[in-house]
């Protein structure tokens, strides 16, 4: 990894515009509570309690395997689709435990999106289709879908490349494009979180400058997550970071904080360490 | 010289590009090259010898072998043939009539057991029911046909009169006598229950395929379970699910013990499925081989020609839906 001084990283979130939490009015945001995370008995994840307040974009950044990525899926269920799988804390949304009994996972899902690593719309669908796809799916009614289309598009940045060839198959699209129409996608259903798994690292740079200026615009009207492995990335995007390293045990989360203080003035050395490019 | 006339000039002709495979890939090559002829060769032997023997039946008996519903020769004292009327038409539809009602039954019950052990059976409850269902895929035919007559027929026979009663406005369920033993809707449905291991097998194995990263990208919308399997499921194992049914049509369009057992067999176009007359194809073979003459050896050779190039049709309309439908969700 290309060393970089922390005090270049923090002038990066410098310069960005500065969201505050509580200046908006889009729900109380998300919190976990005492998150741990196993698979089979592995222990991955240890004890992580962290707060995205609504309306901003959190960036989770650490070495690979240090369960960050386990920790985003807790955040919309997705994490039990490992059949191993096993959780205990909690995860509240609204102040409502996502977690609790008689919880029907699918509305979940609809308030919590997210976009993966790698671009997967559905072959079988046209590009239009795919962006519509999450109101078949969810069974939502909704009587202008028009509009809908084309906001969803216009939001994540797409709308000016498919606008005349909506009728298309996803796959005929580029990775970048293809990971734009994922956004879009999300987006339909109005998800008042969007998670993101590391979108941009399947892409070239310029589909990631197209992605990260989404996630600012997006970041107006909901509030993001965002795992990426590229510290540039989360001090060009993201108004809070959190950093997460495992010493071979469970992952914990070290560190979090505004981004451009964890970028120029980190508590732990172990953070300092990682954002100065010494490991990692 | 001009720029344009300069630039042509320095675009070289494509260059050929070769390899040179090592020996132990030769070798290679050449087993497997082997072995993939050796298939086809076999078929087409079959073909031709079922063609050299049964040729000159279809040149006599003309068209009406496939369209008359007949079995008779008469020979002389000399043993030379005075008179003959052999004609497959009612075992023709019989073949189709049981494979049809096979398939209509027994699909829909493999693809739903295919979506039961891919998307919900757990733990050793799936494993055993597929090791299950692949012993049943093994299984004699000839068991499938004494169960079907001993144990079966009597409540199919039931559920064949009741279709009678409240369906026999219908021609299909019409019937010209109160005989519901030993019809081709039981055979049919002897088949579908023959058939549906194997298209259980295939259809779950293209499921347990389906790309997770598309089942996770419908389930992070808000998919519930059902919606999640009509949306991307089904359209990508579509192309499996026709592939393995077409399997099973192939193997309801040729099985002869089971049907042979189940079946009434009788010299008569019978388009009315719930009537206990009927016969397929295989299963006329079965009945005649043993008794027959060299002339009428010759006409069972030519009714299999016939079965051979009716599998062969059904295999080449089971390569255009996939094509048409199957790549569409890949």
């Amino acid at each position: 990894m290309q060393t970089t001084t922390p005090s270049s990283l923090a002038s990066v979130a410098n310069n960005r515009d500065q969201r505050v939490p509580g200046t908006n009015l889009l729900g109380t945001g998300l919190e976990t509570r005492g998150v741990h995370a196993w698979f089979g008995k592995k222990h991955v994840l240890s004890d992580v309690s962290l707060d995205f307040a609504a309306g901003t974009v959190t960036a989770l950044i650490g070495p690979s395997g240090c369960g960050k990525s386990t920790y985003l899926r807790t955040l919309n269920r997705m994490h039990e689709f490992i059949p191993t799988a096993a959780l205990a804390g909690e995860v509240l949304l609204d102040g409502q435990d996502i977690y609790a009994p008689g919880t029907d996972v699918t509305k979940i899902r609809l308030k919590v999106g997210m976009v993966f690593q790698k671009p997967n719309p559905f072959p079988s669908m046209t590009i239009g289709e795919n962006v519509l796809s999450g109101l078949k799916l969810a069974q939502l009614k909704k009587s202008n879908t028009d509009d809908l289309l084309e906001s969803c598009l216009m939001r994540a940045g797409l709308w000016s490349e498919v606008k005349d060839r909506l009728g298309e198959h996803g796959g005929s699209l580029s990775g970048g494009q293809q990971q734009r129409l994922c956004i879009a996608r999300a987006l339909a259903v109005q998800p008042q979180v969007l998670l993101m798994d590391e979108p941009c690292s399947a892409l070239d740079p310029g589909s990631t400058f197209r992605i990260e200026e989404t996630i600012s615009e997006l970041a107006k009207s909901m509030t993001i997550v965002i795992v990426t492995h590229n510290m540039q990335q989360a001090a060009r995007v993201s108004d809070y970071t959190a950093f997460f390293l495992s010493d071979g045990g469970p992952g914990v989360m070290v560190e979090t904080a505004p981004t451009s203080r964890i970028f120029s003035a980190p508590v732990d050395k172990r953070t300092e360490d990682y954002v100065t490019g010494r490991f990692g | 010289m001009t720029l344009l006339e300069n630039q042509s000039a320095a675009i070289p002709a494509p260059r050929e590009i070769t390899t040179k495979p090592r020996l132990s890939d030769q070798i290679f090559r050449a087993i497997v090259t082997l072995g993939g002829m050796a298939s086809l060769v076999i078929l087409g032997l079959i073909a031709l010898f079922l063609s050299l023997k049964g040729f000159h039946i279809l040149t006599e008996e003309k068209f009406s072998f496939i369209t008359e519903s007949r079995w008779e020769v008469i020979t002389g004292d000399t043993g030379n043939i005075e008179e003959s009327n052999l004609g497959i038409g009612a075992m023709l539809v019989g073949t189709f009539l049981s494979a049809l009602i096979a398939i209509s039954v027994g699909v829909p019950i493999a693809v739903l057991s295919a979506l039961y052990l891919t998307f919900y059976a757990r733990g050793s409850a799936k494993k055993i029911l597929i090791s299950l269902i692949d012993l049943m895929a093994a299984f004699p035919s000839l068991l499938y046909g004494f169960w079907g007559f001993f144990v079966f027929m009597a409540s199919a026979e039931y559920w064949a009169k009741l279709l009678n009663k409240y369906l026999g406005f219908v021609p299909f369920f019409d019937v010209p006598a109160p005989i519901f033993e030993r019809s081709p809707f039981i055979a049919g449905l002897v088949l579908a229950i023959m058939i549906i291991p194997i298209t259980t097998s295939i259809s779950r194995e293209i499921f347990d395929q389906t790309p997770l990263d598309r089942v996770q990208a419908a389930y992070a919308l808000g998919a519930s379970k059902l919606s999640m399997i009509r949306a991307v499921v089904i359209p990508y194992g579509r192309g499996g699910v026709i592939g393995g049914a077409m399997l099973g049509l192939g193997r309801a369009m040729g099985e002869t013990v089971a049907v042979y057992t189940v079946l009434n067999i009788v010299y008569q176009i019978n388009w009315q499925v719930l009537f206990g007359a009927g016969g397929n194809v295989a299963s006329l073979i079965l009945l005649k081989f043993g008794e027959a003459g060299p002339y009428e050896v010759d006409a069972l050779m030519a009714a299999g020609l016939i079965l051979f190039i009716l599998t062969l049709l059904v295999n080449a309309l089971a390569d255009v839906l996939i094509n048409r439908f199957g790549k569409k969700g890949r």
